[in-house]
């Protein structure tokens, strides 16, 4: 605590005695000076050994004391300011992280409007520290020798050997910290947005002292959504303090009118403090949100349904082709799903090398390409393996089960063992709220792309002459060859189709899951429950099957957990193929015993 | 007369021993085999590739030195793909058809346990290098890794006193190692006074990749108003899209923190790392420590596998760390003899990559510094915190009752792996494998 001493004289004096509510109670100073003579001196009282409640007693020489404390700060206020700013930051880099969290919080109570991008450059670990100057820079470049910049001036320094320089290190508690303190000194910014998340800032880390602050900031905020989380925050600082009952209750309104799940976790530590006649209000907040957050469950729950389905879906689709119009058990169709995930890398890969400015549209590249080496690839085995295996099941699933480990491993010694990083373009990170439902943009996507495709395939299979000779050679291929269709042609075109379907699966699955070789074991039993489950043979069996499993999965996996759920969706689709063997949607007539 | 015959038997015993010694001497030239046995393919390849790399890198580099006892060493790789009844028939070929003086090898706990009946049977010794969940200590193992004493405990002190966590969330795929994990740390919380209540177990299947109701959940139970951190042992696969999930969720570091026991740097290179900055991660060494010992040995691996973009790990320094535990053991046995090596490793010292000195335990046990680091944008990890001392290695945990009691040591007079310390009795291998 070091700090306290050379900036603050009125800490000093009040340690001698001084009295420190006094100088909180000046109205003459600006809330942020009197924020920091009310933060500075019970720690000056701490230090001092003294219980906090000593200060409370006014002895004539108490009040002396403290208005010579006064004086001397008036004084000292303009000179003594551009001086601790300057130190304060030097002992940024020293110490324990929880005595440097309290140097982020007298940085901030200085009020200086170089502190908020600098205290913001030190959460983002951007500042370093020159060892023989003990300067606070931040650094450009790289190599031996780097250009520093003073931290707080914006000085040029020049080159500096990167050896002497270290980076200041931050953890948690100092970036929550850094947090709560650029939120106070940035709650009166011009730009809303700032102010915004200063608000959320003081939301999250309410405390008392800063109910004043926030009563500023409230008289002249104009724009309403700014204004609301405002509120809340000061709803709950008063919360936390020993307010009157009737302020109390007034904040507890507000909490309840939030609504979501940090309102209740407030309320509920509300309930200790809380008057007598206040709580039956809280009770009622607490049970109406209560209420609410359980019908929100369910549709979160249904959400978290859709987008497990979709991606079932887009992982099955393939398969309902290869498998479920072509009757080939394709083992390899996981692996299929893998390499398209890697053309994504690779494409993503070329992206950045050669034309940076396009990245964020890298996956529209990355589907043609994923469809295309997919569907060759597929084309090649239906060529090469497949075709001399029709109407043998069994080595049909072996030969396929092979070649997946083949190709498994050929990616594994071309690409290497490891994960490859597949990056998630801006606009499908994050989340969005919709009506209380968090939706993940990621998810949001997956779920847009897999019905297309669905509707693409549709299309393909229903108003397509490709489609059309596709059908009609599963229903009845030596009607079909009579009648002029190269059958063998046909078969090699539906088998590239599934493929190259699963290609796209794949750069929708880079998305969400690791691209490593072993990408699509995974997604292999749960593609064949999904066709077996819906109706072999049928697409729109496919689509309901999916969505039923990933809904019915996600309603299992609160309850029983992520382990039994998959194994209660397994059980339940064995008793299922017990009842109605042909799934779903069963396709009927004489196509079925062709 | 009856003390007459035993100093006869005692010097035939003798003689026969020294003829043994000359002829195994005698049979002793040419290369001292050493066994590699990991995952080169399938699911655990994407971890273990790398540990037969740097196995490879440590056998070169000991060579260059002039070898072991004046003879060259000679690697002898095969892959266990994944597969763990073949790891025990692939440790039995090592020992039977290639001849090798030790193994280094196996990652999940599943395959130590697979093998272990065969290095007991044949007397072999086996260098693990992993992280685990203790609760075990057999005569003819290495434990290179940390047990949970040396990596969940310290990490979850750190986070009750340096991060002011009151509610847990414990979140691990389910097989033996997160759940034992837990387990201890389950007992070690409640007696440090969390509330049943505040505690949330989560295990989810291998491999599992749709974590939105997961997060939500911990999301859910971090809303409390108390501070919450997440304690992970989700291993492998499953880590990238759990983090994923977090980081679009909007999960804060600041606000939840998740420390993980299988996360370290060859993990997060699948991952753009920004979004999970300020999650935690607790190992015994991190590639950013900044030592002449760590520099040398990432200069050596960039070099040997002809990457600069390669990472290093925390079970790559626990081969390097037993490898040469290895080596001092043999140079102080002068002989590879397995007996021999066992009784010479005991108290042997090497350096560790992170500035201090590993020893080998009785309990066959390390050693280890514990550090907790920092997520960092970059794919590092940044220390915030390091135990002041060594931690050596406990491998009967002292927060479960019934394993409080043992105590393993593998030196006369006690040479046992599970002691129980009140009834001054060896419980015997069987207890020790359970």
């Amino acid at each position: 605590m070091l700090y306290v001493a050379p900036l603050w004289p009125a800490g000093h004096l009040s340690r001698k005695g001084g009295d420190h509510s006094f100088l909180c109670r000046i109205r003459t100073i600006t809330v942020l000076a009197k924020r920091t003579a009310c933060l500075i001196s019970p720690l000056a009282g701490e230090m001092a050994g003294r219980p906090e409640g000593g200060a409370k007693e006014r002895s004539p020489m108490s009040l002396f004391a403290g208005l010579l404390a006064f004086i001397l700060l008036a004084l000292a206020i303009l000179p003594a300011h551009a001086q601790s700013v300057e130190d304060l930051v030097r002992q940024l880099p020293d110490g324990s992280f929880s005595d440097r969290g309290r140097v982020v919080q007298a940085l901030a109570a200085t009020g200086d409007a170089r502190i908020a991008p600098l205290l913001e450059s030190l959460a983002a670990g951007d500042l370093n520290v020159i060892e023989e100057t003990g300067r606070i820079v931040t650094t450009s470049g790289r190599g031996d020798t780097v250009t520093a910049t003073d931290a707080l001036t914006g000085e040029e320094i020049g080159e500096v050997a990167s050896a002497g320089v270290e980076r200041i290190r931050v953890n948690n508690s100092l970036r929550r910290a850094v947090r709560t303190a650029v939120g106070q000194l940035t709650l009166m910014s011009p730009d809303a947005g700032t102010r915004m998340s200063a608000a959320r800032a003081m939301f999250q880390a309410a405390n008392p002292d800063n109910v004043e602050l926030l009563d500023e900031a409230i008289a002249q905020e104009e724009n309403p959504a700014v204004l609301q989380i405002m509120q809340e925050a000061r709803a709950v600082a008063i919360l936390r303090s020993d307010a009157e009952p009737a302020a109390f209750a007034e904040a507890v309104d507000v909490i309840v009118a939030r609504g979501d799940r940090q309102a209740l976790g407030i309320l509920q530590a509300a309930l200790s403090s809380a008057d007598a006649d206040v709580t039956p209000t809280i009770d009622a907040g607490i049970s109406a949100i209560q209420r609410h957050l359980q019908l929100l469950d369910v549709g979160q729950n249904v959400w978290y349904g859709i987008s497990l389905g979709a991606v079932l879906l887009l992982a099955a689709i393939g398969l309902a082709i290869t498998f479920g119009v072509m009757g080939v058990i394709n083992m390899a169709h996981g692996e299929m799903v893998m390499l398209g995930a890697y053309t994504t890398f690779v494409v993503q890969n070329m992206i950045r090398a050669s034309f940076p400015e396009l990245f964020a549209w890298s996956l529209a590249f990355a589907l043609p390409a994923a469809f295309l080496v997919t569907g060759l690839i597929g084309i090649a085995i239906e060529r090469g393996v497949i075709r001399w295996l029709y109407g043998r099941p069994l080595e049909t699933l072996l030969a396929t089960w092979g070649l997946s480990l083949i190709i498994q491993q050929a990616v594994r010694t071309t690409f290497g063992a490891s994960n490859r990083e597949v990056s998630n373009p801006f606009w499908m990170s994050g989340t969005f709220d919709f009506y209380g439902i968090a939706i993940t943009w990621n998810r949001f996507w997956i779920v847009i792309f897999a019905l297309v495709v669905f509707a693409g395939l549709l299309f393909v299979l229903k108003r397509t002459s490709l489609g059309l000779q596709m059908r009609a050679v599963t229903q009845n291929r030596r009607m079909a060859s009579s009648m002029g269709i190269r059958t063998p042609w046909v078969d090699a075109m539906t088998f590239g189709l599934g493929s190259g379907i699963a290609g796209l699966a794949g750069v929708a699955l880079s998305q969400i899951d690791n691209v490593s070789p072993n990408l699509g074991q995974g997604y292999i039993i749960d593609s064949f429950m999904v066709v077996v489950f819906g109706g072999v043979g049928n697409l729109w069996g496919t689509l309901v099957g999916a969505m039923t499993l990933g809904v019915l999965n996600k309603f299992l996996e609160p309850y029983a957990g992520a382990v039994l759920a998959k194994i209660f969706i397994l059980v339940f689709i064995i008793l299922f193929i017990q009842k109605r063997p042909r799934g779903l949607f069963a396709l009927k007539g004489r196509a079925v015993d062709a | 007369m009856r003390g007459m015959r035993r100093t006869l038997i005692a010097g035939i015993a003798a003689s026969l021993l020294v003829s043994a010694a000359g002829s195994a001497a005698a049979q002793d030239e040419g290369p001292i085999k050493v066994g590699v046995l990991h995952s080169l393919s399938g699911t655990m390849a994407i971890s273990e590739t790398t540990l037969k790399d740097v196995m490879l890198m440590l056998i070169e580099e000991q060579n260059k030195k002039g070898g072991l006892l004046g003879r060259q060493l000679e690697p002898v790789v095969i892959d266990i793909a994944s597969d763990w009844p073949l790891a025990a028939e692939k440790a039995r070929e090592m020992y039977e058809v290639n001849g090798v003086d030790a193994v280094f090898g196996c990652w999940t706990s599943v395959c130590r346990k697979s093998v272990l009946p065969v290095f007991e049977e044949l007397n072999g010794l086996l260098f693990y290098p992993v992280q685990y969940e203790g609760e075990e200590s057999q005569r003819n193992v290495f434990y290179t890794g940390a047990s949970p004493n040396q990596q969940a405990i310290p990490a979850v002190d750190y986070l009750m006193n340096e991060e002011g966590v009151e509610r847990w969330v414990l979140a691990g795929t389910d097989y033996v190692y997160p759940q034992t994990t837990n387990k201890i740390l389950e007992a070690y919380l409640q007696d440090a006074g969390v509330a049943p209540e505040d505690i949330m177990i989560n295990y989810t299947p291998f491999g599992h990749s749709d974590w939105q109701t997961i997060v939500s959940e911990i999301k859910a139970f971090g809303s409390s108003g108390k501070k919450t951190a997440v304690v992970s042992t989700i291993n492998g696969d499953a880590n990238v899209p759990f983090y994923r999930e977090l980081g679009n969720q909007g999960v804060d570091a600041a606000d939840i923190p998740v420390v993980a026991f299988s996360v370290g740097e060859e993990e997060l290179a699948g991952l753009d790392t920004s979004p999970l900055v300020g999650h935690l991660a607790a190992w015994n060494y991190f590639m950013s420590v900044d030592t002449p010992e760590n520099a040398e040995f990432i200069e050596t691996w960039h070099a040997f596998i002809g990457s600069e973009e390669r990472v290093t790990n925390d079970p790559m320094e626990a081969h390097y760390i037993g490898f040469n535990m290895w080596v001092g053991a043999v140079e102080k046995a002068g002989t590879t003899d397995a007996d021999a090596v066992i009784d010479a490793i005991v108290g042997v010292e090497v350096p560790n990559l992170t500035g201090g000195t590993a020893v080998m335990l009785p309990n066959h046990h390390i050693t280890k510094p514990v550090l907790i680091g920092e997520i960092q944008d970059d794919g590092q990890f940044d220390v915030v915190w390091e135990t002041e001392d060594l931690v050596p290695g406990d491998a009967w945990s002292d927060f479960l009752p019934e394993s409080a009691v043992l105590e393993a040591d593998w030196t006369a007079p006690i040479n046992c792996g599970n002691y129980n310390t009140q009834t001054q009795t060896c419980g015997g291998a069987q207890a020790a494998a359970n």
